[in-house]
């Protein structure tokens, strides 16, 4: 009989993440599907209060607490995985492709003799087997897939499951984590604060700037600081997450004007993120695929371009406007103003 | 402690992004459709690596890279005449497959044992560098692999800056949820680092820096060994690129409040 154990973290705050319940719905789903046994195991300073609120998904809960594994880092998250996996004897590892887990769970692989596959979109039963599915060459082709050797262990992406929810107190059995000398400290975390920051995984719209911004306009000059104060309207209106692309951000290795809020984390495509959100608004985008690839999760999709003959015109969003995204999205933001 | 690091980075090839891809099943399972004949490139993220790589080496005198590919050699090579151009390193090369539907632990382990038996590298100063992704199976975890294989347990990912200390010691930004950074302190190497963009951008060639690597790629190419990635159960059922012709609304010649209207409307719904 399999054993399936949903590893997780808590957040600083001794909570559950969504994208952990979400990895929580799914991993149950497996285990109801398999026939096997169900455990949870959680890691952090604190964690009875994270387990109490998923309390009712009818596991075995182990713990590994501490203020050692507080804070992310892959020798204590390592160790601490390694310890809860071996007192579950689990055949199969489900936890969310957090970046904590990203980080720390492919070493278990090694350490248990096991194997990984992160950031599944999905994992079911067919035909008495685990079979999972993931993105390949930047979400340009899904693939389904299953394998023999055990432990197996996998992360899911956010966004796949719904959230689990149920609470409930359990007891936690307390579990001791060797840790080996520890060379690395955690000094800090650089987050701006809510308004500065643009980056918003759970907004609604995703708006993307492309280079077009900071490109000479009709007048023959450039107006970057006009584009960043209309984007940042726009944001600061909507609560919009902002992304760009890849050849806007470069542009500051070129030598070129830039918008300044803009960082290599802000880019979508080939070599940035793929983030969800339901909608997304492209403006000033080529729409050619290294870019398109970063839209895959994007429901709904609408773009600025004055060349109607540009990509995202080749099927790729739903509504390309054909006009100057300077002047539209002025435009939008009087209108958001009311 | 010494500042000299023997900074290894691996990556390898991957599709020129630019291209269309498809998936095939062949006798020896999926890949993608003409891949020997498919322009390649060094994959973005093992290039930021490298190039990072690079320029810590430049700036501690006595420092060395090595670049560990787990590729097809006659495509490195053909990849390698632009690569060569750009920052000075040695080449290790395993000859097999770079697709990404092999399974990411048996890449890991070839490159491990390809870094094993590089001669004369230091485990005390080593830096392994690599992407914290690929552009081909994207797993995001074959660095932390190969770091777990060599015995490295100061591991970091999604890492965007490093700065080192005058005592040694690392200090290191990883991406994080949310658009931030943590910030950690290692008292020194052995560490692992897989490189998100980095702060560098991509230098430019230097047909001198070429000529001198082209000298050892050449040889290092011809001495490459087989690595070996059949060792696994990995089992694929399907593999599709998915549908995603959308019907596209064109809309032009309309006045722009009209369409500002439009997109307000929309944002709402």
């Amino acid at each position: 009989m399999s054993k399936i154990l949903f590893l997780a973290h808590t957040e600083a705050d001794g909570s559950l993440h969504k994208a952990a319940r979400e990895a929580l719905t799914g991993a149950k789903a497996l285990a109801e599907g398999l026939g096997g046994e169900f455990a949870v195991g959680i890691i952090g300073a604190d964690v009875q209060a994270a387990a109490d609120s998923i309390g009712g998904c009818n596991g075995a809960f182990f713990g590994v607490s501490g203020e050692e594994f507080a804070a992310p880092r892959y020798a204590s998250d390592l160790a601490a995985a390694e310890a809860i996996a071996k007192a579950a004897g689990a055949d199969i590892i489900v936890a969310p492709a957090s970046y904590r887990f990203s980080r720390a769970l492919p070493g278990l692989a090694v350490r248990l003799q096991g194997r990984v596959d992160t950031h599944l979109s999905g994992i079911e039963v067919r035909d008495g087997k685990p079979v999972a599915s993931r993105w390949y060459y930047r979400q340009r082709m899904e693939g389904s897939f299953t394998r023999e050797e055990r432990p197996w262990i996998v992360t899911l992406d956010p966004g796949c499951f719904a959230p689990f929810e149920g609470e409930a107190s359990v007891e936690v059995q307390a579990v001791d984590a060797a840790l080996p000398a520890m060379r690395t400290k955690v000094v800090g975390i650089q987050a701006p604060s809510e308004d500065e920051q643009t980056i918003r995984p759970d907004a609604s719209v995703l708006f993307v700037a492309g280079a077009g911004w900071t490109k000479k306009q009709g007048d023959g000059a450039t107006h970057v600081d006009v584009a960043e104060q209309v984007i940042l309207g726009f944001l600061g209106r909507t609560k919009a997450s902002l992304g760009s692309s890849k050849s806007l951000v470069d542009l500051s290795g070129e030598g070129q004007d830039v918008i300044s809020f803009l960082t290599h984390m802000h880019q979508v495509g080939q070599t940035g993120a793929t983030p969800r959100h339901p909608k997304g608004l492209a403006t000033c985008c080529h729409g050619e695929e290294p870019h398109v690839v970063g839209w895959r999760f994007i429901n709904e999709r609408r773009a600025i371009n004055t060349d109607a003959s540009c990509g995202w015109a080749q099927g790729k969003c739903d509504v390309l406007y054909v006009a100057d995204a300077f002047e539209v999205m002025q435009a939008v933001n009087e209108l958001l103003n009311g | 402690m010494s500042n000299e690091f023997h900074i290894v980075v691996c990556g390898s090839i991957v599709p020129d992004p630019l291209q269309k891809l498809e998936p095939v099943q062949g006798p020896g399972g999926y890949a993608l459709k003409n891949e020997m004949m498919l322009p390649a490139v060094l994959d973005p993220w093992a290039g930021h690596a490298l190039y990072e790589a690079a320029n810590l080496a430049k700036s501690h005198p006595g420092s060395k890279v090595w670049l560990v590919c787990l590729g097809p050699k006659a495509k490195l090579q053909q990849v390698m005449m632009n690569v060569a151009q750009k920052v000075p390193f040695e080449i290790v090369v395993a000859d097999g497959n770079a697709s990404g539907f092999t399974d990411a632990f048996e890449t890991a382990s070839v490159l491990s044992r390809s870094i094993e038996a590089i001669p004369g590298l230091d485990r005390d100063r080593l830096l392994l560098f690599g992407g914290w992704q690929s552009a081909s199976r994207g797993s995001g975890a074959v660095m932390q692999m190969v770091g777990e294989m060599l015995g490295v347990t100061e591991q970091f990912q999604g890492v965007d800056k490093l700065t080192v200390g005058d005592d040694g010691s690392l200090e290191i930004m990883e991406r994080i949820e949310g658009g931030c950074y943590q910030t950690s302190v290692v008292d020194g190497a052995p560490a692992v680092l897989g490189w998100a963009t980095g702060e560098l951008p991509e230098p430019p060639n230097n047909p001198q820096v070429g000529m001198q690597n082209m000298q050892k790629i050449m040889p290092a190419l011809a001495q490459a060994k087989p690595g070996d990635v059949s060792g696994s159960s990995l089992s694929f059922e399907a593999v599709q690129v998915p549908a995603q012709r959308r019907e596209t609304r064109i809309v032009k010649d309309t006045p722009v409040d009209e369409i500002a209207r439009e997109i307000v409307d929309w944002l709402s719904a």
